[in-house]
């Protein structure tokens, strides 16, 4: 279908018909035209007008066609346009949008005449099932879709070795006593063979004939001997691995909590806090509880275990064999709950989270609980939740109430054949009473063991789950990656560049064509109804999110090229709603710079008028404020915060909405501390009140995530577009006249 | 009420009035009247960072160190923040119930006393080794070194830190 020396530059799928009913399409882009081919290609020729799905069709490259992918309402589409009109379009569903772009970037690098890398057809990339976006790294799994990537139950706990290896000789240590401790427990009932059978058998025939009487100080001190090295074994090797695994769970809980503060906004958005908690808190105990005690029992069965059955075939082969006929069905049956078992948990699990994700929803916002009376509704979602996991455990306890007390049915009826062929083979004068006795005191150990192993099966199956949850945060790449040959961004001046960029949310288009220069030390005003991609601006700015085309540059370098934790360090925010940790307003205020000096944050204090009403405090700089400490009004806090902007003296400064939430009278307060800070730094500042940004060089106007109007207050009120008209609004509400 | 420059500003003398108010005057020939010295960082460091502020809570000037002044200024003005600031410090704890409101029976410098708590939080860590409680009626405690207590005390306090 192609002309012999024509090349194909990229290709694309639509996956919808005009009528927007599913079918595949393909479109090829080559160096001379546009080709469209689809599965059914006759029926479509025939839809109305220029404006169908056009197919089997090509349209050579001129210089007055243009190529764009517009979002239209549910599905998206890419449109062909020529002189006087659309010449065709190819509908497609937001799972294509990512590729229908790269369509379109791939078009226009051939337009503008530079030369298409024909070897990188991008769109050929392994293409995420869900979201359609191109899979990156090694990892194999798509980074924007938000689900954690599934890794077996029992990989999961194999993967916990990893942080075993630090402690090699000690986990060794563990596993030497453990070994020789069986060993030890095993000596006693061998001891009893002799003791029946050389001595007190003997001993009560009629003739005392051939008891061997010396043995008897020898046997006792041999059984008291075993118990008290078993006693010893058994401490020091509970004691050792309860040591190494409260050690491996705190690599554990360590490692995944760093994790988790690497991974980007994008992550934290999408999950529940209550979740991420019980993540990194009760999932990692349970390991530790698992590695300690049930992986300590387990490992004591498994080798008494193989022990006695080695100890029992090589005394008696037939009764040993006896013994062992209802392992097939207990090992049947522990095979078949299992599966079950495991859903239940990790069902049990998910309904344990999402109870906790109740509290931590509630607790934090228990004033707007109460304020609309709603006490009873949320006492009623914690009983839902806590009713799932009741559910959750009652299946889980049901199969395991019958599972129990069935395998001890199974063991009692392998004691009871050991009986039946012992007693049978001491009629035919085949064995000694010793020898069943010995067998006997085996048997049930090996039972018991065995018992006590299948209930080992519902703690692994647990701690496996939990693994497998923490591993799922620490698979978790960060969507903002580090730089593979990192730029030091040193002093910055601060001049912030903004190219063409543009940034999706999955694929909605948050900001889109972004061209804006802001020189070093000069403020920017941000401005535009909510939604209009504002706070957007500035989670790319500080690099929470990274553009989805075109690139922004700090000092003419891309910020993608700094080291993130560097880059940051250039930067104070202030928010809306000012955060303060637990701790005192000292440390609040150094937080961004902890070896700040006690001069320098009563300076930053002063600067941003603070010091006055910290001085007013019991413990002044010593007073305790966050969570469960002093509280401080919203105008308070909000000057911390400015505070601990100031003391990090960054070149940039962004200001989210930093005054919207306090009085006018604070708002003044907080305004008069803002412009110490401002002043010589680079600012973009948020403000829904436009009368807070009377300082600002140039206004940026947004609306619908792209920049409408650009230029001082004065010059946009003259040109009497949408920032006069949100001015005029204002300044007509009766809450603002006074400003 | 005009701000003054804080830094650069030193008390040359500062005296009791016959109101039991402290006057203060300046370097530069200023007279204040009611002033109140407060410390910065009463816990972490205070002989350091004393302000003097004016009745208003303004601040008139700051004493970086304490001890770069003459033994007289600092005389009075450790003793007016002695009778300003009430933090008993606690040297033992002689017993606290665990049902809340806990009661507690201790020692401290200013002599033995009761207090009850409005819940377990109130008892706080502050630094590696220090700590504050804070009573039902808000009134302040402070232990300056955990690991100086006694063992019984120490006991106790374990179970509410």
């Amino acid at each position: 279908m192609l002309d012999a020396n024509e090349t194909l530059l990229a290709w694309f799928e639509p996956d919808l018909d005009a009528q927007l009913n599913f079918s595949q399409g393909l479109l090829l882009l080559t160096d001379r035209r546009i080709v469209s081919l689809a599965e059914s290609d006759q029926e479509l020729e025939s839809a109305p007008g220029n404006n169908g799905q056009s197919t089997g069709k090509a349209w050579p490259h001129s210089a007055e066609t243009t190529l764009a992918a517009k979002e239209k309402g549910g599905a998206s589409a890419l449109q062909l346009a020529g002189g006087r009109g659309l010449l065709a379009q190819w509908r497609h569903t937001h799972a294509r949008s990512k590729a229908a772009h790269h369509f379109v970037d791939r078009w226009k690098l051939l337009r503008s005449g530079q030369p298409v890398d024909t070897g990188l057809l991008e769109s050929s990339e392994a293409l995420c099932p869900s979201c359609g976006s191109p899979i990156k790294g090694e990892q194999g799994f798509c980074e924007v879709c938000a689900s954690l990537p599934a890794t077996k139950p029992v990989g999961s706990l194999l993967r916990l070795l990893r942080f075993a290896r630090k402690r090699a000789g000690v986990v060794t240590l563990g596993i030497v006593l453990t070994v020789a401790g069986t060993a030890a427990s095993l000596v006693p009932p061998y001891l009893t063979k002799p003791m029946l059978d050389d001595v007190l058998i003997p001993y009560q025939s009629p003739q005392h004939e051939g008891a061997k009487l010396y043995l008897i100080p020898w046997l006792l001190g041999g059984l008291a001997v075993a118990s008290v090295l078993s006693w010893i074994l058994s401490w020091a090797r509970t004691y050792v691995v309860a040591w190494v695994s409260e050690r491996i769970a705190s690599d554990l809980r360590n490692q995944t909590y760093a994790h988790l503060q690497k991974l980007s906004l994008e992550f934290f958005g999408g999950k529940r806090t209550g979740d991420l908690i019980s993540r990194v808190s009760t999932d990692t105990d349970r390991i530790c509880y698992f590695l300690s005690v049930n992986l300590l029992d387990f490992v004591n069965d498994v080798l008494m275990i193989v022990m006695i059955a080695a100890f029992l075939l090589w005394t008696d082969v037939r009764l040993a064999l006896a013994t062992l006929v209802p392992l097939p069905v207990i090992t049947y049956l522990v095979h078949e709950v299992r599966s079950r078992l495991r859903n239940g948990f990790q069902l049990g699990s998910r309904a344990w989270a999402d109870m906790t994700s109740v509290l931590a929803d509630t607790i934090p916002g228990i004033r707007v609980v109460k304020a609309f009376a709603q006490e009873h509704r949320e006492v009623d979602r914690f009983r839902h939740a806590n009713d799932r996991v009741l559910h959750a455990n009652d299946r889980v306890n049901r199969l395991w109430s019958f599972f129990g007390p069935m395998i001890t049915l199974l063991t009692d009826g392998g004691l009871l054949i050991v009986w039946i062929v012992g007693v049978w083979q001491i009629y035919n004068n085949n064995l000694k009473i010793g020898t069943l006795t010995v067998f006997l005191a085996y048997i049930n150990r090996f039972y018991m063991r065995l018992d006590s192993m299948s209930r080992m099966l519902s703690a692994t199956q647990r701690a496996a789950a939990s693994a497998q949850r923490v591993f799922g945060v620490m698979d978790r790449e960060a969507t903002v990656a580090e730089p593979v040959h990192p730029v030091h961004p040193g002093r910055l001046r601060g001049r912030i560049e903004f190219r063409d960029v543009a940034f999706r949310y999955g694929t909605r288009p948050v900001v889109e064509g972004i061209n804006l220069t802001i020189e070093p030390g000069e403020m920017i005003g941000l401005v535009g109804p909510s939604g209009s991609g504002k706070t957007t601006m500035v989670n790319l700015a500080c690099r929470f999110y990274d553009v989805a085309e075109g690139a922004i540059l700090v000092d003419s370098t891309d910020v993608r090229s700094f080291v993130i934790e560097e880059f940051r360090k250039h930067i104070g925010l202030v928010l809306q709603e000012p955060f303060l940790f637990y701790g005192t307003i000292a440390e609040n205020i150094a937080y961004g710079r902890p070896e700040a000096r006690r001069e320098e944050i009563i300076a930053a204090a002063k600067a941003a008028r603070a010091h006055e009403f910290i001085l007013r405090l019991p413990d002044g700089y010593d007073s305790l404020v966050g969570e469960r400490g002093q509280s401080l009004s919203g105008g308070e806090r909000q000057r911390v915060s400015i505070a601990r902007a100031l003391l990090i003296d960054p070149r940039i400064l962004i200001l989210d909405e930093a005054t919207s939430s306090v009085d006018t009278e604070t708002e003044r307060e907080i305004q008069l501390a803002l412009d110490n800070l401002i002043c010589g730094r680079t600012t973009i500042a948020i403000a829904h009140r436009l009368s807070t940004l009377s300082r600002a060089n140039r206004l940026v106007v947004m609306e619908r995530g792209q920049i409408v109007e650009v230029g001082p207050h004065q010059e946009l009120l003259d040109r009497n577009g949408l920032y006069a008209r949100l001015y005029r609004a204002q300044s007509e509400s009766p809450e603002d006249r006074q400003l | 009420m005009t701000p003054l420059p804080a830094a650069g500003l030193r008390p040359v003398r500062l005296e009791r009035d016959p109101w039991d108010r402290l006057l203060m005057e300046t370097d530069d020939g200023q007279q204040f009247s009611g002033v109140a010295p407060v410390r910065a960082f009463p816990v972490s460091d205070p002989d350091h960072w004393i302000s003097i502020c004016d009745p208003h809570g303004q601040e008139i000037l700051r004493i970086d160190d304490i001890h770069d002044l003459s033994l007289e200024l600092r005389r009075t003005i450790e003793l007016e923040l002695s009778q300003r600031e009430f933090t008993p410090v606690i040297h033992k704890i002689l017993s606290a119930t665990h049902h809340e409101p806990s009661e507690w029976f201790v020692e401290t410098d200013r002599g033995r006393t009761t207090f009850q708590l409005n819940s377990e939080d109130d008892v706080r860590r502050l630094g590696p080794d220090q700590a504050s409680i804070v009573d039902v009626h808000g009134i302040r405690y402070l232990i300056l070194s955990v690991r100086a207590l006694d063992g019984a005390s120490r006991r106790i306090l374990d179970h509410f830190l």
